[in-house]
């Protein structure tokens, strides 16, 4: 029968199937960060139990590290850390913890290192897992009692995933990034629109990325609603891996390019629901609003809520405009801002931080304008320094920043002030989400870079005016 | 986990669709490394705003939540449900809940009921004009009684089975170890380990 890519990865991993029961699959890599595991392993310990495959489970620090030098010196976020290191320590989990030249962002880590390969069954306590999806994995966040049962057993029950096809056609025109096709996609199906669905993202604008480019697609999966994102593995993919510290070699890397050329979903294969976008058409995005579905064309104005219609939908408008602080009408390249965030699992590898060093060199941040650049692993940093970004991001006046989530979420000391505003490029503009009371716009690299530089929302052809 | 198979408490009425985990929990309240004691960062944002429904004493001991749609979206964080249970609720009802929020949901105990919005619109404007009303959710029969109003929710059939059985998942798996076994034993041998 012909399959999906999603149902194929599936089908190759079901332990048990039972009539009525959902189907046993097997994980075979599972990633840890410190604040969604240590109940899990409080879990093991009540049960007297072990870690099944401590050889495909990896763990890093990330949420609540400080991304200047020093100790953390936040008590609670100490015990967490410190809770996670004396747990791996005790269950035989290798851990890359603050300082390590491994360490960072999880998403980023388990991709650079070659672990995250296509066909394989991907968790973590963590939403933005989807991002492994980018190589042909099925790759999803899970709580963490689902972490505890993939610690005991590596397994999880679950029940199929529906398939969605989302196909992107057409050249991407110039300026226009991967985080702009995914905030146009969400912004077309809404934050419920994928719900139950793993989406695969198809068509020529979506092959045309780099691995980097897709995994910021697959990344925000989960702002759509779906269980995962996944795109099928082709030669850009194994371009990435090849060479890659656990990625196969010998006969084991032929053997499984022969096995990952399969992974693609059968032309005559049905989705149950599919979306098309047209990449012609697509130009810088940004949100507006307090979730991510709330976004639009960097050319248009905040709407007006009088003008809709459905009530539900009227009054989340208003809701989220008085939260931001914005008025109906407003041109969105009015709005200023006081910080620019570029970093976190969507947009904190290599490639973007030389997109943003690109539109950044030889300008300024514009005054009264607060930029962090954080790289989204240690092994990001080293990298950007040996090409000199680092010297880009602070001679344009941009604070040079240690590896860890950052700003993304306000658990560590980067954060926004109530009543601040920024441009992110991370993955969520949820109320408070980068602090209490503070109002996120999410952006691409590009447009955080050129929004520093003329202290609105804009983009670089915004700056080639100027 | 303890069994679930009918609850009658405190309804209250949460008029918002799109209730995302950050606002269930903010994120400074997720660095306790316990289950419990998360009662206090439940809405913490929200719960600032005098007029918040929790705020009411009337629906302050409530344990049925009735919210709008996409309840329980964005991030993974099973805080949210601890937060919720550590409050004292026992059941949330909404239209359409998020995937990761209503599995965590079912491996606690917190039942998430979906329950039509014309209904759900409905117990809003009941628990509204009475606050403090009770709300029943039958499990078995998979009721929602409201006052005079009686609506039905989906719950789907193996979560609601471990929920009235009070099973626990990782007891139920390790009963098929040799299963497990045979499938690592034909792992192909490309794949990476982390170790």
């Amino acid at each position: 029968m012909a399959g999906t890519l999603a149902e194929k990865v599936w089908e190759a991993h079901v332990v048990r199937r039972a009539e009525g029961e959902p189907d046993l699959l097997y994980i075979d890599l599972h990633l840890l960060h410190e604040v969604t595991s240590p109940q899990a392993f409080d879990g093991l310990r009540l049960e007297g139990r072990t870690v099944r495959r401590t050889d495909l489970t990896l763990a890093t620090e990330d949420h609540n590290v400080p991304t200047t030098p020093g100790p953390i010196t936040d008590l609670i976020s100490l015990t967490q850390v410190e809770t996670l290191r004396r747990n791996c320590a005790e269950f035989g989990v290798p851990l890359y913890p603050m300082g390590d030249v491994e360490q960072g962002i999880v998403h980023v880590v388990g991709p650079q290192l070659g672990l995250t390969q296509p066909g394989m069954t991907i968790v973590c306590g963590d939403s933005h897992t989807s991002t492994h999806g980018a190589f042909g994995a099925l790759a999803f966040g899970i709580g963490t009692s689902e972490v505890e049962h993939v610690l005991a057993t590596q397994t999880l029950p679950l029940k199929p995933f529906r398939t969605m096809a989302v196909n992107v056609r057409g050249a991407l025109p110039d300026g226009v990034t991967a985080k702009d096709v995914v905030l146009a996609v969400i912004a077309k199906i809404g934050t419920g629109g994928g719900q139950g669905y793993v989406l695969e993202y198809r068509g020529d604008a979506i092959e045309s990325l780099s691995m980097e480019a897709r995994m910021t697609v697959c990344n925000m999966s989960i702002e759509a609603g779906a269980r995962a994102g996944m795109i099928a593995p082709d030669d850009t993919t194994f371009d990435y891996l090849k060479g890659r510290d656990r990625a196969p070699v010998g006969a084991d890397w032929d053997a499984a390019v022969e096995a990952w050329r399969q992974l693609r979903s059968d032309d005559d294969a049905v989705f149950d629901a599919e979306v098309d976008l047209d990449a012609t058409t697509l130009s810088p995005f940004v949100t507006w609003g307090t979730n991510p579905g709330q976004g639009l064309p960097l050319s248009a104005s905040v709407p007006d809520p009088d003008r809709i219609v459905d009530e539900t939908e009227r009054a989340d408008t208003e809701r989220a405009l008085a939260y931001m602080g914005l008025e109906p009408g407003t041109p969105l390249r009015e709005i200023p801002v006081d910080t620019v965030f570029v970093g976190s699992c969507t947009n904190g590898r290599i490639e973007d931080l030389r997109a943003a060093a690109d539109v950044l060199r030889g300008r300024r941040v514009a005054e009264g304008v607060r930029m962090l650049v954080v790289p989204g692993s240690a092994r990001v940093r080293v990298q950007a320094e040996a090409e000199g970004l680092h010297s880009v991001f602070e001679a344009a006046g941009a604070e040079w920043r240690l590896p860890g989530c950052s700003m993304c979420l306000a658990m560590n000391p980067d954060k926004l002030a109530a009543g601040e505003r920024s441009a992110s490029t991370s993955n969520r503009n949820f109320e408070g989400r980068q602090g209490p009371g503070g109002r996120t716009h999410l952006v691409s690299p590009l447009v955080a870079a050129a929004t520093a530089v003329r202290g609105t929302l804009s983009s670089p052809a915004d700056l080639d005016k100027d | 986990m303890d069994a679930f198979t009918t609850h009658t408490g405190i309804g209250v009425p949460l008029r918002r669709s799109n209730v995302d985990t950050d606002q269930i929990i903010p994120a400074v309240y997720l660095k306790r490394v316990t289950r419990d004691g998360f009662e206090d960062g439940l809405f913490a944002a929200w719960r600032t705003d005098e007029s918040f429904v929790l705020n009411n004493p009337r629906y302050a001991a409530g344990s049925v939540l009735v919210a709008g749609p996409d309840f329980g979206t964005g991030s993974s964080r099973e805080h949210a449900v601890w937060a919720l249970m550590n409050y004292g609720f026992r059941a949330v009802l909404s239209s359409r809940f998020a995937d990761i929020f209503r599995g965590n949901s079912g491996k606690q105990g917190l039942l998430t009921a979906q329950v039509a919005q014309d209904d759900i619109e409905l117990i809003w404007k009941y628990l509204e004009q009475e606050p403090g009303a009770q709300v029943t959710v039958d499990l078995a029969a998979r009721t929602v009684t409201a006052g005079d109003i009686v609506a039905p929710f989906s719950v789907d059939d193996y979560t609601r089975w471990r929920l009235m059985e009070g099973l626990d998942d990782i007891g139920l798996t390790l009963r098929h170890d040799d299963l497990i076994a045979q499938f690592e034993a034909d792992r192909p041998a490309y794949l990476p380990v982390t170790s």
